[in-house]
């Protein structure tokens, strides 16, 4: 069975480039960046050179880079390395669990949280940020692109915000990074934090951006590895894979690739929706009452519907009158990997948190899929979608006449 | 879209389920492994005595879960766990609860049978493109041309006999269930499980009802409560003798169930027993244990299945408990979709909220619950 694979959010497989760039890493140059003896020194240039190409992905100067395990370290980092009791921390209601759940563990400890609820496209209005500011208030993380609905958060105007109000300034920027221009010192951001696994890198590997100064402590003690930043022996392959497929994804922006990953999401979407009974999650429009995003310089805020920009790969779609999970098995089985909701930790389904956010009620949200295309899609890809999903949705609708909402 | 040799094997993670999923999974047919996630162990945790970490061997433990998906992984087959955690508590949990409140002493592992095991199942099941459902009970269904009735019996192995649990099947259902281990002995079982290289052929079976950890009704109702923001409703009473006379008073009725011994609170010169629970006037009865026997019965809520419905006195054995001996009896109609039932010998502790289960010979004629 020929299978599609459309869970580019959930990770990426290696592009060949990269497992080639990683290869000579695990056995021939093996040695410790630490170490004086040549071996050692193999794996500091390596080090080095991955760290040059991560300055240049963020706008940052090397020695901003903290290269560690991937997103979830840089987001627990960002908040437990920089908050102390007494402290405010504002959020918003659909970040990643690994910002999620780093904020209910300091909240514990004493620090005050506020989550920013999305308007209903997805979108968080920066007003509503600004609106939670306190004095106490010491650090703000917001998510450069939301993993489930793909929607680009405004976070220039976050960080004028951030910076006219003295406030540290954390993205989450591990959905965004290869799918858009990325530029710490336009975001203003103090911190940002990637994982490699999503933009084709290997899994395991991150890095954070830490603004000099910023007064983050690190999570990890031990050796002086990263400027003691982050303690334990680097991942030498696992950075040089990161630096390769951020190259890529940087060339991936300027080449047409991004263009085509949108026309085919594009093309996916409007099939979809096609689909009787469907709809987007997340409208591709907004009021808004105050400034606007303005990420990549396409529109300003105004009183009049604007559009709401997502990342080119991501589309999530509602389908009434059926069940989610149900459909993501059924796909699977026809040789379609999709994602449906967020895992529990059995493996079963909860509804997204993220679109419960939005306002969606738990039926709808149940009956909602994600389909996020890899760079290498093709248009076949698309096709055999197009043909197995309105299949398999008329399939389950036909033999599920229970009515959506009959369970809470 | 359908795939009519598709069979979906509900996967619990014992040595049952995995065992079927094996057998299946030899005879060629697709298999797809099925781990309803019916109720987070850890969400009462830490509440009224409830322990902290849940206890191995439970259902939809995580650990459970994860041998459930280790099977499968064996096997080489899909595996999926889906979520009905909604569904259960809509239909086992609350239930149970308000029986349990309301006097009765409810047994949510049929509630669980008819709602989510075979409902619920069978409906995943055929979304994802399986006719049939498969599971590890011990029971046997087989299709009788000459009654054209899909006909449940009781296993092989008697002492793991679940048709108690099962009487609510319906005649499509059964149609759409295997039950490979219904001519097979439990250590029969086993070794079939180590012939297949299955590592928990040795696992534990499990007794308890899945959702309430340590068995402790009471702390588990006080805690599902608390966290619902609701009260165990003030059903504190007259503890009363057959004749009427006062004994003494309790606390609550839903520290009661029919024929329980211990924690009367009342001494007495002979044991004493619960022989009736009044949920009206939070009156409970107690007696001695011949007291506790009864010849009569009457159920409602029926399910038939070896007859289309009851039109006329019939001779048959009812079992009132999962471990009790059917007894012989004389079931009748009684309107209003009710049966009574009048026993040849009396029988100890009729509990209403329990199920009874009338057989003829090996097979279920039906079942309903006792009012």
């Amino acid at each position: 069975m020929r299978r599609v694979y459309m869970d580019a959010n959930a990770t990426t497989p290696l592009l060949p480039e990269v497992f080639e760039a990683m290869r000579p890493y695990w056995t021939e140059h093996f040695g410790n960046a630490s170490s004086i003896h040549l071996d050692g020194q193999q794996a500091r240039t390596a080090l080095d050179r991955a760290r040059e190409t991560m300055a240049e992905f963020f706008n940052c100067h090397e020695a901003e880079v903290v290269f560690n395990s991937g997103g979830t370290e840089g987001d627990n980092t960002a908040i437990f390395g920089l908050l102390r009791p007494g402290d405010h921390f504002i959020t918003t209601a659909i970040e990643h669990s690994a910002v999620l759940q780093a904020a209910e563990r300091v909240a514990h400890r004493g620090v005050e949280v506020t989550y920013v609820a999305p308007l209903p496209s997805g979108l968080i209005d920066p007003a509503a940020v600004q609106a939670a500011i306190r004095p106490q208030t010491r650090l703000i993380s917001v998510m450069l692109a939301n993993n489930e609905t793909g929607v680009l958060q405004p976070v220039e105007e976050i960080g004028k915000i951030a910076k006219a109000s003295g406030v540290f300034f954390h993205i989450d920027a591990v959905q965004g990074a290869g799918k858009v221009p990325f530029d710490v010192r336009r975001f203003g951001c103090h911190m940002a934090s990637i994982s490699a696994h999503k933009v084709h890198g290997p899994k395991g590997t991150g890095a954070m951006f830490v603004r000099r100064g910023t007064p983050v402590e690190s999570l990890i003690v031990g050796g002086s590895h990263e400027r003691r930043q982050r303690a334990g022996t680097e991942n030498v392959p696992g950075i040089v894979g990161l630096a390769k497929a951020i190259e890529l994804a940087m060339h991936s922006l300027e080449d047409g690739t991004i263009e085509q990953v949108a026309a085919l999401r594009d093309r996916l979407e409007a099939g979809l929706l096609a689909i009787p009974g469907t709809g987007l999650n997340g409208s591709q429009t907004e009021m808004m009452g105050g400034p606007g995003p303005s990420l990549l310089g396409t529109w300003e805020g105004s009183k009049s519907p604007n559009p709401v920009l997502r990342v080119a790969n991501t589309t999530n779609i509602y389908f009434d009158q059926l069940e989610g999970e149900a459909l993501v098995i059924a796909l699977d089985l026809k040789g379609v990997a999709v994602s449906g909701g967020s895992a529990c930790h059995s493996g079963a389904t909860e509804p997204s948190h993220v679109l419960m956010a939005m306002g969606l009620d738990k039926t709808r949200a149940r009956a909602s899929l994600r389909f996020s295309l890899l760079k290498t899609a093709t248009q076949a890809d698309v096709d055999q979608v197009l043909k197995i999903v309105p299949e398999a949705v008329q399939h389950l609708r036909a033999l599920s006449p229970v009515a959506a909402g009959t369970l809470g | 879209m359908t795939e009519p040799t598709t069979i979906a094997v509900a996967m619990s993670g014992g040595v049952d389920s995995s065992t079927v999923a094996a057998m299946l999974a030899q005879t060629g047919d697709a298999v797809v492994g099925l781990t309803l996630q019916l109720w987070d162990q850890t969400r009462l945790a830490g509440k009224h005595g409830i322990p902290d970490a849940p206890k191995a061997g439970r259902c939809c433990s995580l650990d459970d879960v994860y041998d459930a998906r280790r099977v499968a992984e064996h096997l080489g087959i899909p595996y999926y766990v889906v979520n009905q955690q909604a569904r259960f508590e809509r239909d086992v949990v609350q239930p149970f609860v308000d029986e349990y409140l309301a006097g009765r002493t409810p047994i949510p592992c049929s509630l669980c049978n008819n709602h989510l095991k075979f409902d619920q199942l069978l409906q995943t099941a055929r979304s994802i493109g399986a006719s049939r459902i498969a599971t590890g009970h011990y029971a046997v269904n087989e299709f009788d041309p000459a009654r054209s009735r899909w006909i449940l019996k009781r296993p092989a192995d008697r002492a793991k006999d679940q048709t108690y649990f099962l009487f609510g099947l319906t005649q499509e259902q059964l149609s759409r269930t295997l039950f490979p281990l219904g001519r097979l002995t439990k250590p029969e079982v086993r070794e079939i499980a180590r012939s297949h290289g299955l590592a928990l052929a040795e696992k534990p079976d499990s007794q308890e009802i899945c959702f309430i950890p340590g068995g402790d009704y009471k702390q588990f109702l006080t805690a599902y409560l608390e966290e619902q923001g609701r009260q165990i409703p003030e059903t504190a009473g007259e503890l009363v003798a057959s004749d009427g006379h006062v004994l003494g008073h309790h606390d609550g009725i839903s520290s009661f169930t029919v024929g329980q011994r211990k924690g009367l609170g009342v001494s007495s010169p002979t044991p004493l027993y619960v022989l009736q629970i009044d949920p009206a006037s939070h009156r409970v009865t107690v007696g001695a244990d011949e007291e506790l026997a009864t010849r009569a019965l009457r159920a409602g809520r029926l399910n038939w299945i070896s007859i289309p419905e009851l039109t006329a006195p019939m001779r048959v054995q009812i079992k009132i408990r999962h471990r009790h001996e059917p007894a012989w009896a004389t079931l009748e109609p009684a309107g209003a979709g009710e049966v009574s039932a009048t026993f040849d010998e009396p029988q100890r502790a009729v509990t209403p909220g329990q199920s009874a289960v009338f057989y003829e010979g090996d097979e279920v004629v039906g079942g309903g619950w006792i009012v």
